[in-house]
């Protein structure tokens, strides 16, 4: 459960408090930039990161991202961390 | 098992195993007399099964599965006290996905969920946040679980309750570090290790210099590495490598992820919100110095266990005995395989786990079980 999984992140949702919103293998998910938001917010917009957890915890490129989702494919963690999302959602709701 | 003609760079692999078994016998590593490895994170355990690199590699190397899983590590009675906060009156409590199946004396706290406790399984500790946001009547709980890849996320979201004013968001921490487990490893007499395989997203947190005693102190070799099977075999090489020139130092084979001094802000978060406990508990392990966190006294309005006067913030932490035959605690510290534990795969399986290390596909258990085959086979 400590692997993180690469994101794009897609948009600044609020930057008072470092949050913004990614796209996950395709789910749209918002997430905390406070470990990397030691440049300005901007500047992080299309760029891709390994998100812990709902955090962003390092900024990685597009090659390091996409070996790093084969990895976490193979092993059945990305479709777990997806699952966990969705039941975060739910969480939100209610309606687990 | 994956074959090597399935990997990413099947020639990069091909020479990684040739690289290994060249080094395997240059130090003279052999299967009754084997390189002893230990991979500390449960990601890697994970990654060493599903890509078969155990059996890959030359039968000099013996991986050493490590304490690295969190949910593997949590004592029964942490999960009895996460049971007790659930079912008080009033109470949301959240929680990863990962921890409700792990067994408590009473139970698990999917049981609880069952039995109608409002216990609901988060992505992350923003959710929980939210879920108090939006639920100001009511008490939501997070239980804090996990290394220090997830500790800057409660660390973060304790800052963030404190800032907005969300009295009604607490964490009960049990947050545990790396170092500390490897220490008293490598301080048991039992233990043979000859090498370590450092985990990857916990060092992009704190970065290489926490395992500087591995090497200076232990005179063991130590590389922080990545999850892909290239990542794991090349750091297998680096290890003998260093074994073979007889150094021992740190060195890190995911630098392109990893930096030498770790994540700034994060370690500020942990620093600021947490501070050391005086010892732990681990599951299997027993009471570790050092090794867990608690919520500094600034932050007391946010830390479940001064609110509801349970765990180490009570009249002091309850221990409660292994199940009957459990062997947790020695396949944990390599003394066994999983297979030579007298409940795997008859009181002890994935669908109803007695011991944690059933519980989590980074258990080492539950990876035998999913890729080594049933009770009895070849290990």
């Amino acid at each position: 459960m400590c692997l993180g999984i690469p994101g794009q992140i897609t948009a600044i949702t609020d930057e008072a408090r470092l949050m913004a919103m990614a796209d996950v293998s395709g789910v749209r998910r918002e997430i905390s930039l406070a470990p990397v938001a030691n440049r300005p917010l901007t500047e992080l917009v299309g760029q891709w990161a390994l998100i812990h957890v709902g955090f962003a915890m390092a900024i990685i490129d597009e090659e390091e991202a996409a070996r790093t989702l084969e990895a976490l494919r193979d092993l059945g963690e990305a479709q777990e961390t997806l699952e966990a999302m969705a039941e975060g959602q739910k969480a939100l709701e209610g309606t687990q | 098992m994956k074959h090597v003609t399935e990997f990413r760079d099947p020639a990069l692999a091909k020479f990684l195993l040739a690289d290994i078994a060249r080094l395997c016998d240059q130090i003279g590593a052999t299967r009754e007399k084997p390189v002893h490895i230990m991979e500390i994170c449960g990601g890697h355990t994970h990654a060493i099964f599903r890509f078969g690199l155990d059996k890959l590699v030359h039968e000099g190397i013996e991986f050493i599965h490590g304490p690295g899983c969190p949910v593997c590590v949590l004592p029964m009675s942490r999960v009895d006290e996460c049971i007790e906060i659930a079912e008080r009156e009033g109470v949301i409590f959240t929680t990863f996905g990962d921890a409700m199946r792990v067994p408590g004396a009473r139970g698990s706290l999917m049981q609880a969920k069952a039995r109608g406790a409002d216990i609901r399984m988060v992505y992350s500790p923003l959710d929980a946040l939210e879920i108090a946001r939006r639920n100001p009547d009511r008490e939501v709980v997070f239980f804090g679980l996990g290394f220090e890849t997830t500790t800057p996320s409660t660390a973060f979201a304790i800052q963030a309750a404190a800032r907005e004013g969300l009295f009604n968001f607490s964490v009960f921490c049990n947050h545990i570090t790396v170092p500390e487990p490897i220490r008293a490893l490598l301080g048991d007499p039992h233990m043979t290790l000859d090498g370590f395989i450092g985990p990857g997203h916990v060092s992009m947190v704190i970065g290489t210099h926490p395992y500087d005693f591995i090497a200076q102190e232990f005179g063991k070799p130590i590389v922080v590495a990545g999850f892909e099977p290239i990542d794991l075999l090349q750091s297998v090489v680096m290890v003998l490598r260093q074994v073979a020139e007889g150094r021992a130092e740190v060195e890190n084979q995911y630098a392109r992820v990893v930096p030498e001094h770790g994540n700034p802000a994060s370690m500020a978060a942990i620093a600021d919100v947490y501070e050391r406990r005086p010892s732990f508990e681990w599951r299997g392990l027993g009471e570790i110095d050092a090794s867990g966190l608690r919520i500094r006294p600034d932050y007391a309005a946010f830390d479940a266990e001064a609110k509801f006067g349970v765990g180490y913030g009570a009249a002091g932490p309850r221990h409660v005995p292994e199940p009957e035959g459990c062997a947790c605690g020695a396949v944990m510290t390599g003394r066994i395989k999983p297979t030579a534990c007298p409940q795997y795969g008859l009181g002890c399986t994935p669908e109803t786990p007695l011991g944690a290390l059933m519980v989590s596909s980074e258990g080492a258990c539950a990876a035998y079980w999913q890729y080594g085959g049933a009770r009895g086979a070849a290990a």
